[in-house]
């Protein structure tokens, strides 16, 4: 099976402008590789590689469900910068991810 | 003759049922819940859905030896530790022996942007996960409603329930869903409609300052069940609901004969005194000596080396015991024996149904074999306008089932003839004991006499009743009763002094 826990190893930075985002999926359903797909376009145009993208399987590890309260799949949470953010669904809808997650990176 | 007790109807298209442990659930269901199915429970708010699904996990815990997962919606941790806590149950004890698991699933408030398409896996996911972690047989989901107000889609969510109803049914695990009532439907988002094999509701309601909450099983599919409301009570060992009597009299009538404490009287019922789990009914005025009568019949019983539950309702059990010294008895050595169990209660303290789930609830942990109730008449006004030959009924029918002899005092009004006690009581009683007082010639005296005695050649003379310290004798004949209703001061009662 394809590993789907993939990390882009980013060097660590306090400044408030760089993005750690988790993905949550389970399993490589349609609407989750459409989510990866969306994300990364967006991210690309949004944050000019000031991002990191962690995605979660549950069907791996279900236990992780718990910690971000996890019940729509897929779901994106947004860890860093604060505060923390929630948006569910495929990714689809750009203007929705952009204004849910506050994706203007600071000036 | 047949037994009285209901037995579940075993036909080859009746569901299997897992009992949940909830005193008169299992027996109102004919052994409890479907099992490996779904089942609805829904009510308002306060109503003790939360609870009895709780109750559920707990018993399947700890007597069925069935782990239970429970997906909790609305309450925190610490909310939901000391509501069952206060049940006499440890949740963190059951959660470390894997008995139990409690996943805390918390819906923002407000609606989580929904950026396209979607499905609720991760819910799934982490019932799986739980399910397994403890190989959990139960499971609970409480309360579903909670979800709406967190997922916008609600066609996503209503076929997304669907599908976990479908999926606990697969996993053959026997699941209650609680959700709230709704205005015109059961359930406020209509769950109820994909329910299809249990739904059982809850309701509370207070009427003339007494709440009173009730238990009715909607539907229940290859169970023939009652279309009643079951009166239950909450208290510290969780919910009792009243069992269902037969309702086909088929109880067993037994020959076996009781005294009646009192040997004269005795001597008035063909020398034997009351059949075994038949019901007497006392009825006096005031001062007439109906609590001495029933406190004798007590002794008696004790002095058999049966329990006897005295149930109070105006006086306190130190009132009634040195009552009762005074005319030489001595109850507190029954009491000090525990074979003489005493249980005092205001009447309004609660419903009729409230007393009555307390007085079943006594009668299963003591097995008494003789019960007295002194007196009914506060529980009958206490109830209003309800339906109380009803209420009476199921209690004497379950006293009967259980082969129990009781014994009821009713207060009556000097002024109505004897005979006028409620109507609704006297036809269920088996046997009817009239005091009265009179004055033939100015001078008081009181009279006992059984007016009724089924199944028995009983005596039909008025006794003159006479209370000393040495205890309730019964003096002279005065006169065939019959004649007791007539005036005062004819020649047939004069010609007996």
């Amino acid at each position: 099976m394809k590993k789907s826990s993939a990390k882009k190893r980013q060097p660590k930075t306090s400044r408030s402008d760089f993005f750690i985002l988790r993905l949550y999926i389970a399993g490589q359903t349609p609407n989750s590789i459409a989510a990866i797909t969306n994300l990364k376009k967006i991210c690309e145009e949004k944050l000019h590689g000031k991002y990191c993208i962690e995605v979660v399987d549950l069907l791996e590890k279900p236990q992780l469900a718990k910690g971000d309260q996890i019940i729509a799949i897929p779901t994106l949470v947004r860890r860093l910068p604060p505060p923390v953010k929630k948006i569910i669904g495929n990714l689809s809808r750009t203007e929705s991810v952009i204004v849910g997650l506050d994706l203007q990176p600071a000036r | 003759m047949s037994s009285a007790k209901a037995k579940p109807k075993v036909g080859r298209t009746s569901l299997a049922k897992t009992p949940t442990g909830i005193q008169g659930l299992d027996e109102i269901t004919g052994g409890g819940l479907p099992k490996g199915r779904v089942t609805l429970v829904c009510g308002k708010a306060g109503c003790g859905k939360s609870l009895l699904a709780m109750e559920f996990l707990m018993h399947g815990a700890v007597q069925y030896g069935e782990p239970g997962v429970c997906m909790d919606f609305e309450e925190t941790e610490e909310k939901l530790t000391a509501n069952v806590a206060s049940l006499g149950f440890d949740l963190r004890e059951l959660s470390k022996r894997k008995k139990l698991l409690v996943d805390y699933v918390s819906i923002e408030r407000n609606q989580i942007a929904e950026t396209g398409e979607y499905n609720l896996d991760g819910l799934f996911i982490r019932l799986a996960h739980a399910v397994k972690a403890i190989k959990a047989k139960r499971v609970v989901l409480d309360s579903v409603e909670a979800l709406f107000s967190g997922i916008a889609d609600s066609a996503i969510l209503r076929s997304e329930l669907r599908r976990v109803f479908r999926w606990l049914e697969d996993q053959k695990l026997t699941a209650i869903v609680t959700g709230e009532a709704g205005t015109h439907t059961l359930t406020r988002h209509g769950l109820e409609e994909y329910i299809a094999d249990c739904v059982i509701s809850l309701d509370h309601r207070v009427t003339e300052q007494i709440s009173t909450r009730r238990l009715r099983i909607v539907k229940y599919r290859g169970t023939s069940h009652g279309t009643d409301e079951y009166p239950f009570l909450i208290d510290e060992d969780g919910i009792s609901v009243l069992p269902i009597t037969s309702l086909l009299l088929t109880h067993e009538a037994l020959t076996d004969r009781v005294s009646t404490g009192i040997p004269a009287l005795d001597e008035m019922m063909e020398g034997k005194g009351f059949f075994r789990g038949s019901s007497v009914l006392v009825t006096g005025t005031a001062g007439t000596g109906k609590s001495s009568v029933a406190a004798n019949f007590a002794r008696a019983a004790c002095a058999r080396g049966e329990v006897c539950l005295y149930f109070t309702f105006e006086e306190s059990p130190s009132q009634i015991l040195r009552n009762m010294r005074s005319v030489g008895l001595d109850l507190e050595r029954w009491v000090n024996k525990r074979l003489l169990h005493f249980n005092a209660m205001r009447p309004t303290s609660t419903g009729l149904e409230g007393h009555l789930a307390v007085i079943h609830r006594l009668i299963s942990q003591l097995r008494p074999s003789v019960v007295v109730i002194d007196p009914i008449t506060n529980l009958i006004s206490a109830s209003g306008s309800y339906d109380v030959k009803s209420m009476l009924m199921r209690l004497v029918d379950f006293l009967k089932v259980q082969q129990i002899t009781s014994m009821f005092t009713n207060l009556t009004f000097a002024g109505d003839p004897q005979e006028r006690t409620a109507a609704a009581v006297s036809s269920l009683m088996d046997t009817w004991i009239v005091l009265r007082d009179s004055k033939p010639n100015g001078r008081p005296r009181r009279e006992l006499y059984v007016l009724k005695s089924r199944g028995m050649s009983h005596s039909r003379e008025a006794r003159e009743l006479i209370v000393s310290e040495k205890g309730l004798e019964l003096g002279t004949v005065l006169r065939d009763h019959a004649q007791a209703t007539t005036v005062e001061g004819t020649s047939a009662v004069a010609a007996t002094e």
